[in-house]
């Protein structure tokens, strides 16, 4: 394989044609968000770059975002990428298996030391040494960190590599731990969901093998081009929630008429992703036209805030004891009532034995 | 102890003291007003009102709730900022909700004097024409900190709707994470209501009672702004 290569030469070694090729770059580049001249950017980009090689790996996880990832909407642009990134490491995909499996790892630090980009599925649980994840051999957490050591950037795709997620979910037995928690010094890409879109994920990976940088990310790693949005600000059901028309049981009118989620608790006020533009499954649908509320299933934490059906959520303050914020306020605001009532009681009698006193003392 | 205290009857203990010059009157009503406001409506963007009938394009009640919602807050924050300002070129009083003396052994013995004063453990009754020392300990930690979480929460999530790149995302964006995430940032934001209907609670408790067992004016004083004596001890 010479490095030489160019990701064009590669798709069209995998029988894609010319036409087929430019139509998937004026689609990524629109997909991207980025301006009609992108088109022809990528596609320079693309003939030109040697091909980057992607190394993929999954830690502690459930492969659902390989199997977002392989539903891409457009078939063309999954056989694109896949065909891009199949080549070199991705257990879920490849061919290949036990040791000589592993032995490409080694293959690919040899020959693109400090060039490969690192696509993490999942997360490394740390307790016990790693011993919950175990590949090869060896702990989970060692392989990432020697991949990592290599790597020329991180891709952490799924809510797991971005969070923690499911398996990070209090009380954490494993300490499975997001991947930026553990590598400190590599950019990292987070395309947090669970899993994330099949579109955004292969515009994320698209724009970084050619471009050969970074997309702008928001404060918290994320693209800005995928997650600058909550699903809210664009849900083709927020008339209704503006309007002040609510869903207050699934069974309800307002559930048939297709009004707004959030009382039965949709987090799209609170997630940011592209599911209400983009949707799922090719635009087939996405949770909020199904009629379920979203689960906020790409932002941190997700799994711990409580029950799914409602708008106000435990945020673990005290702990493991469950509490909304209404549920602590209304016990201290109690509280404060009950107290300021006795405390008048008190100087009520206080006041009355001591103005006795005090019209004794003065005379 | 009769005797002792009548030698120290004079005029000049009974005088009136100017405490709240008129824009601080004008803030703590104005700000009274924000935080009810913002109250009623916070309540109805967490727990909504029963749906609306008809067509969703003949209605804007949520809208409208976060309109005023958005516009109260407005209020809040900037009378905050106004607040801020005068306690620079206002009278020595205006710079107690801000700096509560807390390097001064003197402001600590008031502190535990008044605690034991609440506490009903003594009856001797101290002047302050300002804020006793744990009046300026409350407003503090619910007037200026806490007032400064619901801003800085308020306009982080206002911010989301304005979009990344917007002056509230640039100014209060980093609260977002800070809290864990939006939903976090909302339930704080929530609780934090709470905690100020708390506050409301007790200090309306407290001035109202410091008014009517109390040596000193005090419901009387954020009307008028003077501070009356009703005897004329130390």
């Amino acid at each position: 394989m010479p490095v030489q290569e160019t990701f064009y030469e590669v798709m069209r070694r995998h029988g894609i044609t010319r036409r087929s090729f430019l139509k998937f770059c004026s689609l990524t580049a629109a997909g991207l968000g980025l301006g009609p001249e992108f088109a022809g950017k990528l596609a320079h980009a693309l003939e030109n770059k040697p091909r980057t090689p992607v190394i993929w790996l999954h830690g502690l996880e459930c492969t659902c975002c390989t199997e977002s990832f392989i539903r891409s909407g457009n078939p063309l642009a999954g056989d694109v990428v896949l065909s891009m990134i199949s080549l070199d490491y991705d257990d879920t995909l490849m061919a290949a298996a036990g040791h000589q499996a592993e032995e490409l790892l080694e293959q690919t630090i040899e020959k693109y030391d400090g060039q490969y980009i690192l696509a993490c599925e999942g997360n490394p649980p740390l307790n016990e040494d790693g011993m919950y994840c175990i590949q090869g051999g060896r702990p989970y957490v060692e392989k990432l960190r020697h991949m990592a050591d290599h790597c020329k950037a991180i891709i952490a795709w799924g809510s797991c590599a971005s969070w923690g997620c499911v398996q990070a979910a209090r009380p954490n037995p494993t300490r499975a731990t997001p991947i930026h928690k553990v590598i400190l010094d590599k950019p990292i890409v987070k395309v947090p969901g669970c899993p994330p879109i099949a579109e955004v994920m292969t515009g994320v990976i698209t724009y970084m093998i050619a471009f050969d940088d970074l997309p702008e990310l928001d404060r918290q790693g994320r693209p800005k081009m995928f997650y600058s949005q909550r699903l809210h600000d664009k849900c083709y059901r927020r008339p209704h929630f503006d309007a002040g028309q609510f869903v207050e049981r699934f069974d309800d009118e307002g559930a048939r008429r297709g009004y707004c989620l959030y009382k039965v608790g949709c987090k799209g006020p609170t997630t940011y992703n592209a599911c209400s533009t983009i949707e799922w499954n090719g635009g087939l649908s996405w949770p909020v036209k199904s009629g379920h509320g979203c689960l906020g299933c790409a932002e941190d934490n997700f799994w711990d805030k409580g029950s799914f059906y409602s708008a106000v959520t435990d945020f673990g303050v005290l702990g493991d004891v469950e509490a909304d914020a209404d549920r602590v306020g209304a016990i201290l605001a109690g509280a404060a009532a009950i107290g300021v009532a006795a405390h008048a009681a008190v100087s009520v009698a206080s006041h009355l034995s001591g103005s006795k006193q005090g019209s004794k003392e003065n005379g | 102890m009769a005797t002792v205290m009548e030698t120290k009857h004079a005029p000049e203990n009974q005088a009136a003291v100017y405490v709240f010059e008129a824009p601080v009157r004008i803030w703590h009503w104005t700000h009274t007003f924000s935080i009810l406001v913002c109250a009623a409506t916070g309540y109805l963007i967490a727990y909504p009102l029963p749906s609306v009938g008809g067509e969703a394009s003949q209605h804007f009640l949520m809208g409208n709730l976060r309109l005023i919602h958005f516009i109260s807050s407005y209020v809040f924050a900037i009378g905050f900022v106004v607040r801020l300002y005068w306690a620079f070129v206002g009278n020595r009083f205006s710079r107690e909700l801000f700096l509560p003396p807390i390097f001064k052994a003197a402001w600590w013995e008031g502190l535990w004097y008044e605690l034991r004063f609440y506490l009903f453990l003594t009856r001797e009754q101290r002047k302050t024409p300002g804020h006793n020392p744990m009046a300026q300990i409350a407003m503090w930690l619910f007037n200026v900190l806490l007032g400064l979480v619901m801003i800085g929460t308020g306009f982080a999530l206002y911010g989301e709707g304005l979009g990344l790149g917007s002056w509230a995302d640039r100014l209060f964006g980093w609260v977002i994470p800070f809290f864990g995430g939006a939903q976090n940032t909302r339930m704080w934001h929530l609780m934090g209501m709470w905690l100020l209907i708390v506050f409301a609670i007790i200090h309306v408790y407290m001035a109202i009672r410091a008014d009517i067992i109390g040596r000193q004016s005090s419901v009387s004083t954020i009307i008028s702004g003077w501070r009356t004596y009703k005897d004329d001890l130390p």
